[in-house]
């Protein structure tokens, strides 16, 4: 079942880093790793959203071990697996619920359309296939039909989903779920949220509120605050995890999307900045499509293995 | 984050002053610059070095004028090909030209603002245009995306297609141009599930969807956010189904928005709107002279001047404008322009817009300078006696300290806020001095103290 996952991943990303395995191949046929070759690599990672900061960082590291060697192909390509590798692992960390909560409050956030109301569907499918009881808040009361899209991975998870009247306050209908959760002593509550640009600063107030609310009855929670990353968005991640995690205490990150030829590379960046974990990956549109997020996958992912 | 474009080859350029002409060696460090600064904004590594390669023909050999500093003129330079890049001057309007109905099909990855760009445009051309617009959903992946277009439409005030379950995308294509046909509408709307443009069967599907309505209109729906992988999507969109236009959505963010440049860049296809929010009438013409001194880090004044009219209270802003105009501001202005700005988001992201204020930015970044800040101000002032507001000049040491007890700060925070209102009031002046048509020519750069780089005169 692991490997399956596993390998299922690394073929998503496998697909997703086409493009770098093309241009790192054109690198790895020098046989000297010489300033031509390292300006190809550095090349390679900027393509894949690195940035071009951290992509000249790694590759000035990688320049100190190996410059002027012969070198082949997969050596290059291993050795810069494992450079990247190095700065993701301290990050992969499964998200750890806390059994002595019932429940244990998360809220999920991010910009609009990255794929927050999915990897809510993703979640509870995970874990009501592990016999816990996911109860699932339907907090976007803004966009057209969000709640009848959480209702629908209601009805295919089995999780029942609490929802009020339309444009109904975000905030009171947490705390009013919250209160139902504990009664029926459920195991994991998952808010839903609107989409929200981060600079606009009235919507990440309301966000704050949301979490004020649910504080006057568990001061504890909510105990994470996932944001979830588009892996096509840019340069531009960098600026919504600083402000959300400002903002609201993100604690988390997931990553969705990984199965397109987006690389997501951004990662590396946001994991040298923030060293915020990155709890899992999502790899495609259906409840069972979320990984753990592996550094080293991710790493081979982006270097074309 | 990072110093704007302009400062960077402003000191770039410092150096080569009073030289006659730019050489090829100024010439490539001030590329060098440009091409991070644009890597920095999300422009793709190839449509990078495309438009590198064009400003480098361009730069060299080309005379330095007296008037301009050579980093001005090669941001000249780098902002004209830009604006040329992006479509040059001017919208280009939507293709109506076929026979009614006329079919409009939204293509684009998953969660890029294809369903709200359908009810924008039915809203758009249902008004604006007085269509007869009809919308329709084809898409059966997403959980709720035919409700969602429906619920749009019913926003938008336009009729949508009945949903039918089980149907397929064609299908529903097919029924939607009958009744379109039947119904006599002007227009239809297609709207599709996202999709990944490595997903073959999906592709195939909206390819067979194309052929058999023959859209007037092919657009791809965008996010301003998407980095290097635009040069991926554009591409197998545009070889799959040939794109006619591109949507570019989230402008309301503040993303640099370079994949405006690989979108066009690659598939040649026009920008033909930007969305801006949420809501049904956030859908503006493309305008490139914007968007290019966004992705240059040039700064967007329109775009802040615009943000400014939406959020400012427009009589308070008149009134404050009037005082301006007389070279009269006092503190009491002051506080409710603090006030004001404090509406419109944070403060680095206004700033951000200037052009010439990297530097700037990057000192508020670092001294934390948020909302918080501007409250102290705030309160700082309204700790003075009106009198004081209307004379700072008065406000003495045993002043200073009542009033940083009152305010709960200190007598630091107090002369720091002095300060700032002195560089504001010395910006004023200047405004007074070069009046409309200096600011219109220099741009708010001509505003800013000497420190802050930007325009030199
Ligand atoms: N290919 C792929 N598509 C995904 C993934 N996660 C989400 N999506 C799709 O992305 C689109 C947006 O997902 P949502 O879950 O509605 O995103 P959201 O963040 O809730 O959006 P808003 O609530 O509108 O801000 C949908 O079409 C999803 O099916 C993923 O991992 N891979
Ligand atoms: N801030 C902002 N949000 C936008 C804009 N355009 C769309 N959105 C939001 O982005 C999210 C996704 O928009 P949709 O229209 O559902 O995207 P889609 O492409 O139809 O998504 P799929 O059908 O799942 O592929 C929603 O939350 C929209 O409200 C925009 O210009 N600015
Ligand atoms: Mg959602
Ligand atoms: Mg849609």
């Amino acid at each position: 079942m692991a490997l399956g996952f596993l390998s299922r991943l690394k073929d998503g990303l496998q697909r997703s880093t086409q493009k770098l395995s093309d241009n790192l191949s054109s690198v790895v046929t020098r046989r000297r790793l010489d300033d031509a070759a390292l300006d190809a690599l550095e090349e390679a990672l900027i393509a894949s959203d690195l940035g071009t900061k951290v992509a000249a960082r790694v590759i000035a590291a990688f320049r100190r071990s190996r410059f002027g060697r012969d070198i082949t192909d997969a050596e290059i390509r291993d050795a810069l697996a494992a450079e990247i590798a190095a700065i993701l692992a301290p990050i992969a960390q499964p998200l750890r619920l806390d059994p002595a909560r019932h429940p244990h409050v998360i809220l999920v956030a991010g910009v609009n359309g990255t794929g927050k109301t999915t990897t809510i569907g993703k979640f509870a499918q995970m874990w009501a296939g592990q016999g816990l009881r996911p109860v699932l808040v339907a907090g976007d009361t803004f966009r057209a039909a969000a709640v009848e899209q959480l209702q629908i991975w209601g009805n295919r998870t089995g999780a029942p989903v609490i929802a009020g009247p339309a444009n109904t306050d975000a905030a009171g209908l947490a705390f009013d779920a919250l209160t139902r959760a504990r009664a029926d002593a459920a195991d994991i509550l998952l808010i839903d949220t609107a989409g929200r640009l981060h600079n606009k600063s009235a919507l990440m107030q309301e966000l704050q509120k949301i979490i004020r609310v649910l504080r006057k009855q568990d001061p504890s929670a909510p105990h994470s605050v996932l944001l979830v990353l588009d892996a096509t968005t840019g340069q531009n991640a960098i600026e919504q995890v600083r402000v959300f995690k400002e903002m609201v205490d993100v604690t988390g990150l997931i990553v969705t999307k990984l199965d397109g030829s987006a690389r997501g590379g951004i990662v590396v960046a946001l994991a040298e900045e923030f060293a915020l974990p990155v709890h899992a990956v999502g790899v495609g549109e259906q409840a069972e499509d979320l990984r753990p997020f592996d550094a080293m996958v991710f790493a081979r992912g982006l270097v074309g293995i | 984050m990072f110093d704007s474009l302009s400062d960077k080859l402003n000191s770039t350029f410092d150096r080569f002053r009073g030289r006659g002409t730019l050489d090829a060696e100024d010439v490539a460090e001030a590329l060098r610059e440009i091409r991070l600064a644009l890597l920095d904004a999300d422009v793709a590594l190839p449509v990078v070095k495309d438009f590198i390669a064009r400003v480098r023909e361009r730069a060299s050999g080309a005379e330095v004028m007296d008037s301009v500093t050579p980093g001005q003129q090669v941001i000249k330079i780098v902002n004209d090909s830009m604006v040329e890049a992006l479509g040059g001057a001017g919208a280009v309007p939507l293709n109506l030209n076929a026979v009614a109905p006329v079919p409009i099909l939204l293509v684009g990855l998953q969660g890029s603002g294809k369903t709200t760009t359908a009810g924008k445009l039915a809203l758009r051309l249902a008004q604006k245009a007085r269509k007869k617009v009809l919308l329709a959903s084809l898409d059966t992946q997403r959980p709720a995306a035919q409700d969602q277009l429906a619920q749009l439409a019913t926003r938008a005030g336009v009729p949508s297609l009945p949903i039918v379950a089980g149907q397929t995308p064609l299908e529903i294509a097919r029924r939607a141009l009958d009744v379109g046909r039947r119904e006599v509408y002007d227009i239809v709307i297609l709207d599709t599930a996202g999709r990944l443009s490595i997903d073959q069967a999906l592709m195939d599907e909206v390819k067979s969807v194309r052929d058999a309505t023959s859209p007037a209109e092919t657009l791809l729906v965008v996010d301003a956010m998407t980095g290097q992988d635009a040069v991926n999507t554009a591409r197998a969109f545009n070889e799959a189904l040939g794109v006619s236009g591109i949507v570019l959505t989230r402008m309301d963010g503040d993303a640099r928005g370079g994949a405006a440049l690989s979108m066009r860049a690659i598939t040649g296809a026009p920008i033909k709107f930007t969305g801006s929010g949420e809501k049904l009438d956030a859908l503006e013409e493309f305008h490139p002279e914007r968007v290019a001194s966004r992705i240059l880090g040039l700064g967007d004044v329109v775009g802040l001047v615009e943000k400014a009219a939406e959020t400012l209270d427009q009589e308070e802003a008149e009134a404050l404008a009037a005082k301006m105009a007389r070279g009269k501001f006092d503190l009491e202005d002051y506080r409710k322009q603090l006030n004001q700005i404090s509406k419109m988001g944070s403060l680095s992201s206004i700033v951000g817009m200037l052009p010439g204020m990297g530097q700037l930015k990057d000192q508020l970044g670092k001294a934390n300078l948020d909302s918080s800040v501007l409250k102290r101000q705030v309160a700082i002032i309204s700790s003075m006696t009106k009198t004081e507001r209307a004379k700072p000049d008065i406000l003495k040491a045993s002043r200073k300290k009542r009033i940083a007890a009152g305010s709960g700060t200190s007598v630091q925070e107090v002369n720091k806020l002095l300060k700032n209102f002195d560089d504001i009031s010395d910006m004023m002046k200047r405004m007074q001095k070069l009046g409309q048509k200096g600011l219109m020519r220099h741009g708010m750069s001509a505003l800013m103290p000497g420190r802050f780089g930007g325009a030199k005169h």
